[in-house]
């Protein structure tokens, strides 16, 4: 793999830029590995990464039904937080949001972090005490955020209309260190980083059937032929149910549709994430200056990646009642994504009934702030067959047992 | 805008009149239960890519619970039926049989045992 750097830039603008290699390579399949990915989006591809990184397993495969990075890591707001309530969350988040500090550098990738901050709005006098709780909560789990006073959401985001007649901002939680990424160039740089370790990640590649073997390996029937592993991670999202009913079992998910839409682009003038959730609806400016806007998940279940309408109505309903300068901009693209929910709105990363089967899923409307820690916790549990620290607290049996992170009341419905 | 016919007063509502109830046709388990009968009333759920069965209340209306028969993937609806049943009547079933052929059905072996 050729290194990106400032030199080579030069080098390549000297060739007029034909010397550059592709980011990744796109071989055949093989008849076996030792661990196949089923989902190349950035769980799948973060989950391979550090399989060969931390752990030296590199004869991996990463199976695609449609284009790498093409389902919720292409759908998604972007947003990067930790600010969680339960401890488990916040662990598994705060890795996440640490590991893309470094993620850049250490890929080789600009994935473009850019700590910009991330306020979450209380808008309720309940919601309020909830982030004061939160915030000390964040205190002993050494997570550092703040609880604001509407001054000072006033002084960071300027555009902001502190006295909305329906819901006046009271307060907010504050991250400092949150923000957000180049979603796609996420994507990018762990299949890049992969296909450098030799790793093959192989798209339009469907699995149709999963046939548990005697002896303890897997036979995967794909569009692409017959494929043996001796591990299978599923990190496929909205599809998790889908997958898992193939390989014979069932999981407490239910996939709905989460949409988002961005303007037209206009001059820099909101350089922190806003998150309203009480009147469901968040927002944050790209660096090509559009308004990335997202809202609340739909109620039914759907598979179909479009979402109902009433939703964006809704969302752009409250953020113009909060960003009055945002009433007359054109919205360009509107997308869907279809998110798995728990019920108890906290991943699942887990052995499954099946040996040598793992399943890394319920991520639901937080996903993308997750994938680097989603990654190292799934690759720790798919090498060592048994979950490590940050991934044991999200096993499957945690519905049976009634040992619920509960994460529906403490992050409400936007993430 | 997903649009359903509530049956008891017939009116045409759209989504934001109703309110979803989930997975229809659950069996309730009691005392006697397992955990894994209650883990399996509780939390798993078939979230089929294809025909759901599924409660609905006409909310913001009559008020009324009932069950829809709807696809997850084209948002097709294949009618709607009161909710003191234990599975679709026929004329659901037909209506789904006319527009659907074995696969393409998207019923599953837990879904089959409840149309049958």
């Amino acid at each position: 793999m050729k290194k990106y750097s400032l030199f080579s830039l030069v080098r390549q603008s000297l060739n007029y830029h034909t010397g550059w290699e592709r980011a990744w390579k796109s071989p055949e399949p093989k008849e076996s590995y030792d661990v196949v990915i089923v989902g190349a989006g950035g769980h799948g591809l973060a989950t391979a990464y550090y399989l060969g990184k931390n752990h030296g397993i590199k004869n991996v495969a990463i199976l695609e039904k449609g284009w790498l990075g093409g389902g919720n890591t292409g759908r998604n707001t972007t947003i990067i937080r930790s600010n969680y309530l339960q401890d488990a969350s916040a662990a598994i988040y705060e890795k996440s949001r640490s590991l893309y500090e470094t993620l850049s550098q250490d890929m080789n990738y600009n994935i473009m972090f850019s700590p910009r901050g991330v306020m979450m709005l209380a808008q309720t006098h309940h919601e309020a005490r909830g982030y004061q709780r939160i915030n000390s909560a964040n205190v002993i789990q050494g997570i550092k955020t703040e609880y604001i006073l509407p001054d000072q959401v006033k002084e960071l985001c300027k555009i902001i209309n502190i006295d909305c007649p329906r819901y006046p901002i009271l307060g907010a939680l504050w991250q400092p260190r949150g923000g957000t990424a180049r979603h796609d160039a996420v994507a990018w740089g762990y299949a890049r980083a992969c296909s450098d370790m030799g790793m093959d990640i192989i798209q339009k590649c469907e699995v149709t059937d999963i046939n548990p073997q005697t002896n303890g390996a897997l036979e995967l029937q794909t569009s692409r032929g017959k494929i043996r592993c001796k591990k299978l991670g599923m990190v496929v999202a909205g599809h998790s149910g889908v997958l898992a009913e193939k390989a014979g079992f069932r999981l407490p998910i239910e996939s709905v549709a989460l949409q988002a839409l961005v303007s037209e682009p206009v001059k820099p003038c909101l350089d922190v994430v806003v998150m309203a959730n009480t009147v469901h609806g968040y927002i944050s400016q790209s660096d090509k200056g559009e308004m990335v806007i997202g809202g609340g998940a739909d109620q039914f279940n759907n598979y179909s990646q479009r979402g109902s309408f009433i939703h964006i109505e809704n969302t752009v309903r409250a953020l113009v009642e909060m960003f009055p300068i945002i009433s007359r901009l054109k919205m360009l693209r509107q997308w869907g994504g279809i998110v798995d929910m728990t019920g108890d709105r906290s991943p699942i990363i887990s052995k499954t009934p099946v040996d040598n089967i793992f399943i890394n899923c319920g991520w639901g409307t937080g996903g993308f702030k997750s994938i680097p820690g989603s990654g190292w916790a799934m690759a720790e549990l798919v090498a060592k067959g048994e979950p490590g620290v940050l991934a044991s607290p999200f096993s499957l049996d945690r519905f049976k047992e009634g040992r619920f992170i509960d994460e529906s009341v403490a992050a409400g419905v936007a993430h | 805008m997903l649009k359903l016919v509530c049956p008891y007063c017939g009116i045409e509502a759209d989504e934001t009149e109703l309110v979803s109830g989930g997975e229809a046709h659950l069996k309730r388990e009691g005392p006697d239960s397992t955990d894994d009968d209650f883990e399996g009333y509780l939390f798993l759920r078939e979230n089929p890519k294809g025909i759901i069965l599924e409660r609905w209340r006409h909310a913001m209306g009559c008020g009324k619970w009932f069950h829809v028969a709807r696809c997850t993937v084209t948002q097709e609806v294949f009618g709607t039926y009161p909710a003191q049943t234990l599975k679709p009547p026929p004329r659901i079933m037909e209506v789904i049989k006319s527009r659907r052929t074995g696969q393409e059905t998207g019923l599953n072996s837990d879904n089959a045992e409840k149309f049958s």
